[in-house]
């Protein structure tokens, strides 16, 4: 990596937001792991007895319309979040990184048909076309994840792209050409490990995304299927009752808003504390 | 500019081409083909036998895509769903999308350059970071979600129905009150489905600001002894907003997909809840027909950016 | 004798950087009289575009400071002026051009209009009255078809072309000095000596004082009266031309002159100055100069050295001056 880790820290402590925004995603992947444990009742069990209770000690955000503890259900949900999230952008950033380094790295004919598909796939309204393939394939939560990944890699591309025509110029890759290296090697080796600075900042603004994205997919009954305990399928089955019963409506947004904030928050002071140029600034 | 015209104009072809095919490919494609999809025993065998014509599957494959395209143009493309015209169905409704969008639109435009000029000139102060940090909230917070709580809110607080293009019950309005009670349903979902844009608009225009501040020319005029704020809204703004005409045809997309959600949340009778009608429907020929003329307007509106752009700078206008 | 245009008295700059405090100026005294030319040399960082820039008060606040110090200008003090005063001085008694032609002028205006601006807010004049002068000024700066030219963008003109105009921007209301930071530094070599020309032709006929901010000795010797030369935010030595070209007076002055590549002479290698420029948030103790100065003595360790008068108008901030050169 280009960047050194030191000054990096020493500027990404300084933005408190982005530090507060990390500190929250640690707590969601510590709950996300430890769900089963933690989770006072089964997030799967009915007891229509006790439907659409409110808020109380004994359920700490409430229970469902099937008598479900909705805390047990939120912190499960978290696991299905992270986990569309993460996959997601994964898949998105091997085809961006792929299809970005292939058209930097070779230019000509390679790069202009690659950045013209680029267009045509920044012209679909993501949301539109995302829905209309998850409802072709039929909804689950690997289509979900899939769809998400096959349909976000734009932006990465050209961020991939952009570096990788800079760095093909210098030295240290000219030396490596001249050596005879094969191009796959200098790719790998020499030129990717050193653009993946910008790469990890879209990252982590796209899980954001693709968080947020999964939950309109479940709003509109194309995302995880119920009775999968998604933040989204919370609320959605919610919104029935929204006059009854506000946490079933309240707590699951809360908890996308905060998780999708603090990976825009933490995205944002990764840029910043990358930037050299931004550095000073302040 | 005319040299940059002609090769827009080409691109933006090409672009168009591409667009069709992928629309295409999604339909036909998936696993099964359309129509197995919408097998279904309650579906009548005359509407499974115009599905078959519609789309020539007895044909050849680069045939099939020609005859969708033809199809598609002359309007002869027929919904699964009731036999209509596919263009006609879309056409009732886009003009409320439209609408919709505009006054959206408008809302980002008008909010977010301030906003964003105001943040800039402020840098770090208090209002800066405020501002900053409720841009993010905006860039978070889920457009059906923050519905729901408006809804809540204000029916809770004012009693007043919100959803529709207007209340059901309207005898006995005058015609003020029927003016103030459409621009109250049209208002709410815009001003939603203007969070996301305004946030990250307003975002772009604060960095497009302070990286034109820090210019050579900016220092020029202040050494004029141009006043402070004349240079700051003549030499800067008008340097700051050059980037931001393009990021027009980028909002397209975005509340596009809100207005999938924000229609069907606010029960909006525009083309995003018809497609969300549609897909549920399975109704391939308008959520086709639907995602292509979607492309198109972004295509279009990616051109008449690039149009103003160059009408905009300088540089590019006399080339 | 004359009353000076600008005295400045101990002028005092510093930046606040996360890094830590830079002394980008520290306790500068000279003055300038009307119609003289008066230049500040010294390698890149020595402080001498600070100093240009703290005479109109254009340092960005923060992080930058002008900790103390005086600006008499005419008798009154610039540093003591509302900021609606100071904008009624920048551009009408003392105007300012910089290096860099190509991003100094504003791309989305034209040059016309970017010249008109200053007429139209210190001079009261019209539109049209201002579009004449302004015409007026291109065609002073030997622009061609000035009546033209006028409506060009800047990225329509060349590199000199430009440089022109912004001088024409900086004479338009005909200032009492104008500070030129560089101002053929960015220019090919043959128009670096027009504009070069240019510039002393205007002063001559304009009769405005000009303190001119180079590291180009070649520069200096074409056109200037008197030389201060800088080094880590100080004045190292001042004087007249002949006696800084003649008879220098201080060890990093003489560095200056030898660095010079001189087609007379046979020389077998240039001297360049050994070691670095100071770390401005690190400056040595004593002498600024000792560490890379081949007099060095360790009395220069321990005090910084004032300012020796030479004679009455020369001076030089080294104790060995006697001995050096």
């Amino acid at each position: 990596m280009e960047f050194q880790t030191k000054s990096f820290w020493h500027y990404f402590k300084q933005n408190r937001l982005a530090v507060a925004g990390l500190a929250i995603i640690l707590v969601v992947f510590f709950i996300a792991g430890t769900a089963s444990l933690i989770a006072p009742y089964d997030p799967g069990k009915t007891n229509v007895s006790k439907k659409l209770k409110s808020p109380s000690s004994e359920h700490l955000l409430g229970t469902d319309q099937l008598g479900r503890d909705v805390f047990s259900r939120m912190l499960y949900g978290s696991r299905i979040s992270l986990s569309v999230g993460l996959v997601a952008v994964a898949i998105s950033l091997v085809i961006g990184v792929f299809v970005g380094a292939i058209a930097g790295y070779y230019g000509r004919w390679a790069d202009a048909v690659l950045m013209r598909f680029v267009d045509i796939m920044l012209c679909f309204p993501s949301f539109f076309l995302i829905l209309t393939v998850v409802a072709l394939l039929g909804p689950s939560m690997l289509n979900v994840m899939v769809v998400i990944g096959i349909t976000s890699w734009m932006g990465t591309s050209r961020f991939v792209r952009a570096e990788f025509l800079s760095l093909r110029e210098r030295d240290f890759v000219q030396a490596a050409r001249a050596l005879g290296m094969k191009d796959r090697r200098i790719i790998l080796r020499h030129i990717l490990p050193n653009s993946l600075a910008p790469v990890f900042v879209t990252a982590t603004l796209d899980v954001a995304t693709a968080v947020l994205v999964e939950a309109g997919l479940s709003f509109l009954g194309f995302g995880v299927q119920p009775p999968a305990p998604s933040w989204g399928n919370i609320l959605t089955e919610g919104r029935t009752y929204i006059f009854d019963a506000w946490w079933l409506t309240v707590f699951p947004g809360l908890a996308i808003l905060m998780t999708v904030l603090s990976f825009n928050l933490l995205g944002e002071g990764l840029r910043d504390a990358l930037d050299p140029r931004l550095r000073g600034r302040r | 500019m005319t040299s940059f015209l002609l090769r827009r104009i080409l691109q933006m072809f090409i672009t168009l081409i591409g667009i069709s095919i992928i629309s295409w490919l999604i339909i036909t494609t998936a696993p099964g083909g359309p129509i197995s999809l919408t097998m279904d025993p309650k579906i009548s065998p005359k509407i499974i036998e115009q599905m078959m014509k519609n789309y020539d599957l007895d044909k050849p494959v680069y045939q099939q895509y020609f005859l969708w395209i033809k199809k598609l143009f002359t309007g002869r493309l027929y919904s699964f769903k009731d036999g209509r015209p596919v263009l006609e169905k879309i056409w009732e409704r886009i003009g409320n999308t439209l609408l919709l969008n505009l006054v959206a639109m408008t809302i980002i435009f008008s909010l977010a350059i301030p906003l964003g000029v105001f943040s800039a000139r402020k840098q770090y102060s208090m209002m800066d970071r405020l501002t900053t940090f409720g841009v993010f909230l905006g860039l978070s917070i889920p457009g059906f979600w923050l519905a729901y709580l408006i809804i809540l809110g204000t029916v809770e607080l004012f009693g007043y129905p919100v959803l529709g293009m207007r209340s059901f019950v309207t005898e006995g309005f005058g015609a003020g009150e029927i003016v103030m009670d459409r621009i109250w349903h049209l208002l709410l979902p815009a001003m939603i489905m203007a969070i996301h844009g305004l946030a990250g608009l307003s975002r772009y225009t604060r960095s497009s600001m302070l990286e034109v501040i820090r210019q050579d020319y900016i220092r020029t005029a202040k050494a004029k002894g141009v006043p402070e704020e004349t240079v700051y809204y003549k030499h800067g703004l008008r340097n700051a907003l050059l980037p931001i005409v393009t990021l027009f045809g980028f909002l397209i997309p975005g509340l596009i997909g809100g207005s999938i959600i924000m229609e069907s949340v606010f029960a909006w009778p525009g083309i995003g809840r018809l497609a969300y009608q549609a897909v549920l429907a399975r109704d391939y020929p308008v959520v086709m027909t639907i995602n292509t003329i979607t492309a198109v307007l972004v295509l279009l509106g990616n051109f008449i950016a690039d149009l103003l752009y160059g009408v905009a700078d300088p540089r590019i206008r006399y080339q | 004798m004359k009353t000076p245009l600008l005295e400045v008295r101990s002028l005092t700059t510093q930046f606040f950087t996360e890094d830590g405090v830079v002394r980008a100026v520290e306790d500068v005294n000279f003055e300038i009289h009307p119609g003289e030319i008066l230049s500040l040399v010294g390698e890149s960082g020595c402080g001498k575009s600070v100093t240009g820039l703290s005479l109109l008060r254009l340092i960005p606040i923060p992080p930058g400071k002008i900790m103390s110090g005086e600006l008499l200008f005419e008798g009154r003090d610039l540093l003591g002026l509302e900021e609606r005063e100071m904008e009624r001085v920048r551009g009408n008694d003392i105007s300012m051009i910089f290096q860099e032609p190509m991003t100094s002028l504003n791309p989305v205006f034209t040059i016309g209009n970017q010249i008109m601006e200053a007429l139209q807010l210190h001079q009261n004049l019209d539109k049209k009255e201002a579009r004449r002068r302004a015409i007026e000024m291109l065609d002073r700066v030997k622009i061609p078809s000035p009546e033209v030219r006028i409506d060009s963008y800047p990225h329509q003109l060349s590199g000199g072309m430009r440089q022109r105009a912004m001088i024409a921007m900086a004479l338009s209301c005909q200032p009492k000095l104008l500070i030129a930071d560089e101002p053929t530094t960015a220019l090919d070599v043959t128009i670096q000596a027009q504009v070069l020309r240019l510039l002393k032709e205007i002063q001559g006929e304009m009769g405005m004082a000009v303190m001119l901010i180079t590291h180009d000795l070649g520069v200096v010797s074409e056109i200037a009266d008197r030389v201060a030369v800088m080094y880590a935010g100080r004045i190292v030595e001042s004087g007249p031309i002949e006696a800084i070209f003649g008879e220098m007076r201080h060890p990093y002055t003489r560095g200056l002159l030898e660095s010079i590549p001189q087609l007379e002479e046979k020389k077998k290698r240039l001297n360049a100055i050994p070691g670095q420029v100071p770390n401005p948030m690190d400056l040595p103790t004593g002498c600024k100069f000792h560490p890379r100065c081949h007099l060095m003595i360790d009395d220069c360790k321990k005090e910084e050295p004032p300012l020796y008068p030479v004679n009455k108008n020369h001076f030089s901030r080294c104790i060995r001056w006697k001995e050096c050169c």
